[in-house]
């Protein structure tokens, strides 16, 4: 009975913090819709200005793009969570919330919950913009659907990656780095150009970082090709580096809150 | 409910940050219903002891216990029954009144928390600003929220750490009042101040804390006997009428500043004490330009305390 209330009150306590940072987020409109206007803008760029001279084989340049777009974006709505777990740790509030009786944990999950959804909504406006450019995927129903999946862990790994930004920054300015780390890593990739156009080194690591497995995966997934053993590997990443994230920030959070 | 009964004890506290010893050995009990004012100028360790008692900070010995339990071992039990309003309004900015106060009613799981949101920012006088973004409130209405907030769920004890610093003469005033009224209703207040006017205008017990420990602890009342209860600053016109004077107030705690010709003398605030001060300047004709008469700042009662203690040590 005593776990069962300690779960209930856990879930409503999380599920207030949802609320509240959904709430900020809203009335941040501007950093959301930078979120969402940045990617958007780079998918305008690439497809009309340099489209035209990109050679990535068969198919349109925006298909081609659309997956490298869509992680950038999940990136600048990276750096909104870590503004926001910054600005909570360290204004009095997240000592209010230390002495009140709550669930210590739901000032995370609080977070985190609203920043998955942050993120799914911002990437489906990403896709439906994509969509008016041209973009013509022809993924069936389960391979949506696996690319749906891919997208929700990678969300959730970069959600928590995030947090481990926003926990450990002194200022909102240093926090936000996280979004420019997404952004290297997606332009060291092969979200944009194909990596065989890259100088031996730059080749070497792009092929190897976790964001080329991603892209290519959720690239083959929607234009209907095969995965080639990308998929085993994508998975992985993303779940490792969620598995990896979580722990060490609330590891972090214990501590800072334990002082 | 008028019972009283101990609802802070506090025994042999420690605290400290970086090999640097803030708290040692802290002692104090509190009973229910009560205003306690903690008493100690910057960096005394007032809000160390605040957030200990408040279960954010873990003390490094001693024991503390709020309604009975141990603010370590039973932090939840602890956290049930206090709110704190610390230093720096903990109010969400880009919510408004409103949104902020109803957000803590679900977090205490409170029944009715619309209902007692609207009450709050009534009894406040919030009720037109409750739709408004914090951002645009005023340093006092941001302080009132943050107070309507720690009082969400009606919690027996309020910690209030330095409610009026950075606050408007008018601002404070209003603060004062509410905190009075606070108490009427049975709530035990807890408040750190580095004002004496403030301790003594509103506390019913008074703890002066200085480097580490309670120095004295008592009513405004028992305190105020052997506090020095002022100074008066006398000006004169030359270094000679200084000296003269300095002479013939023997008997008297005086310091001297012959560059600004300036002479303060602690006094007990008695008219016969400054009657016969200036009795003494007359008789030898010794002219004073100008007098003023000074409250005691915290600074006095302390050098008043600790010469006090001295005293008693070398009897």
């Amino acid at each position: 009975m005593k776990i069962l209330s300690k779960i209930k009150y856990a879930v409503m306590d999380s599920f207030t913090m949802f609320k509240r940072c959904m709430l900020l987020s809203f009335r941040n409109l501007d950093s959301l819709i930078t979120g969402i206007l940045i990617p958007v803008l780079m998918m305008f760029l690439f497809v009309y200005v340099f489209g035209g001279s990109m050679n990535v084989g068969d198919g349109s340049y925006v298909n081609y793009i659309v997956p490298g777009v869509i992680l950038q974006c999940v990136g600048q709505c990276a750096a909104i969570t870590a503004i926001s777990v910054n600005n909570d740790m360290k204004k009095g509030i997240i000592d209010r919330f230390r002495s009140m009786p709550i669930t210590k944990s739901s000032v995370l999950t609080g977070h985190a919950s609203a920043a998955i959804i942050r993120n799914m909504v911002t990437t489906a406006l990403v896709i439906g913009v994509a969509l008016l450019i041209g973009f013509r995927p022809t993924a069936n129903i389960t391979q949506w659907l696996v690319v749906i999946g891919i997208l929700f862990i990678y969300i959730m790994a970069i959600t928590w990656l995030s947090i481990i930004f926003g926990l450990v920054s002194n200022s909102a300015e240093s926090a936000q780095v996280i979004s420019i780390v997404i952004l290297l890593l997606s332009y060291f990739s092969s979200g944009f150009v194909a990596t065989e156009s890259m100088p031996t080194a730059l080749r070497a690591f792009a092929e190897n970082q976790p964001l080329t497995p991603i892209i290519e995966t959720i690239r083959s997934l929607l234009m209907n090709t095969l995965t080639d053993g990308n998929l085993i590997i994508a998975i992985t990443w993303c779940i490792v580096i969620f598995a990896v994230s979580y722990v060490i920030a609330v590891q972090i959070y214990r501590r800072r809150l334990a002082k | 409910m008028n019972q009283k009964e101990t609802i802070i004890s506090v025994s042999s506290l420690e605290k400290s940050y970086k090999g640097l010893k803030v708290l040692k050995g802290v002692d104090f009990t509190l009973n229910n219903g009560s205003i306690f004012a903690l008493l100690g100028s910057n960096g005394a360790g007032k809000t160390t002891i605040v957030n200990i008692l408040s279960t954010l900070l873990k003390p490094d010995g001693g024991k503390a216990e709020i309604c009975g339990y141990d603010v370590v071992r039973q932090g939840m039990k602890v956290r049930k029954h206090i709110s704190l309003t610390g230093q720096y309004a903990a109010v969400d900015e880009v919510l408004t009144g409103r949104e902020n106060l109803r957000m803590i009613a679900s977090l205490r799981h409170l029944p009715y928390g619309e209902q007692k949101a609207d009450e709050l920012l009534d009894s406040f006088n919030l009720l037109d600003a409750g739709n408004r973004r914090v951002s645009t409130y005023s340093g006092g209405m941001r302080r009132r929220l943050d107070l309507a907030m720690s009082l969400m769920g009606s919690p027996s004890i309020i910690f209030l750490d330095e409610p009026t610093t950075g606050l408007d003469p008018q601002s404070r005033l209003a603060m004062w009042k509410i905190v009075k009224s606070l108490a009427d209703s049975g709530t035990t207040i807890f408040l750190t101040t580095q004002y004496l006017e403030e301790a003594e205008q509103l506390a019913d017990q008074i703890a002066i804390l200085n480097d580490g420990i309670i120095v004295a602890e008592g009513t405004p009342d028992a305190l105020k006997k052997g506090m020095p209860n002022g100074t008066v600053e006398l000006i004169f016109n030359s270094e000679t009428d200084i000296e003269m004077a300095y002479s013939l107030l023997i008997g008297y705690q005086v310091n001297r500043n012959e560059e600004m010709l300036t002479i303060n003398i602690i006094t007990d605030g008695s008219v016969e004490q400054l009657s016969d001060i200036l009795n003494r300047l007359n008789q030898s004709d010794v002219v004073v330009s100008s007098l003023t008469q000074k409250m005691p700042t915290l600074e006095d009662v302390f050098l008043a305390l600790i010469e006090k203690k001295q005293e008693e040590r070398n009897q």
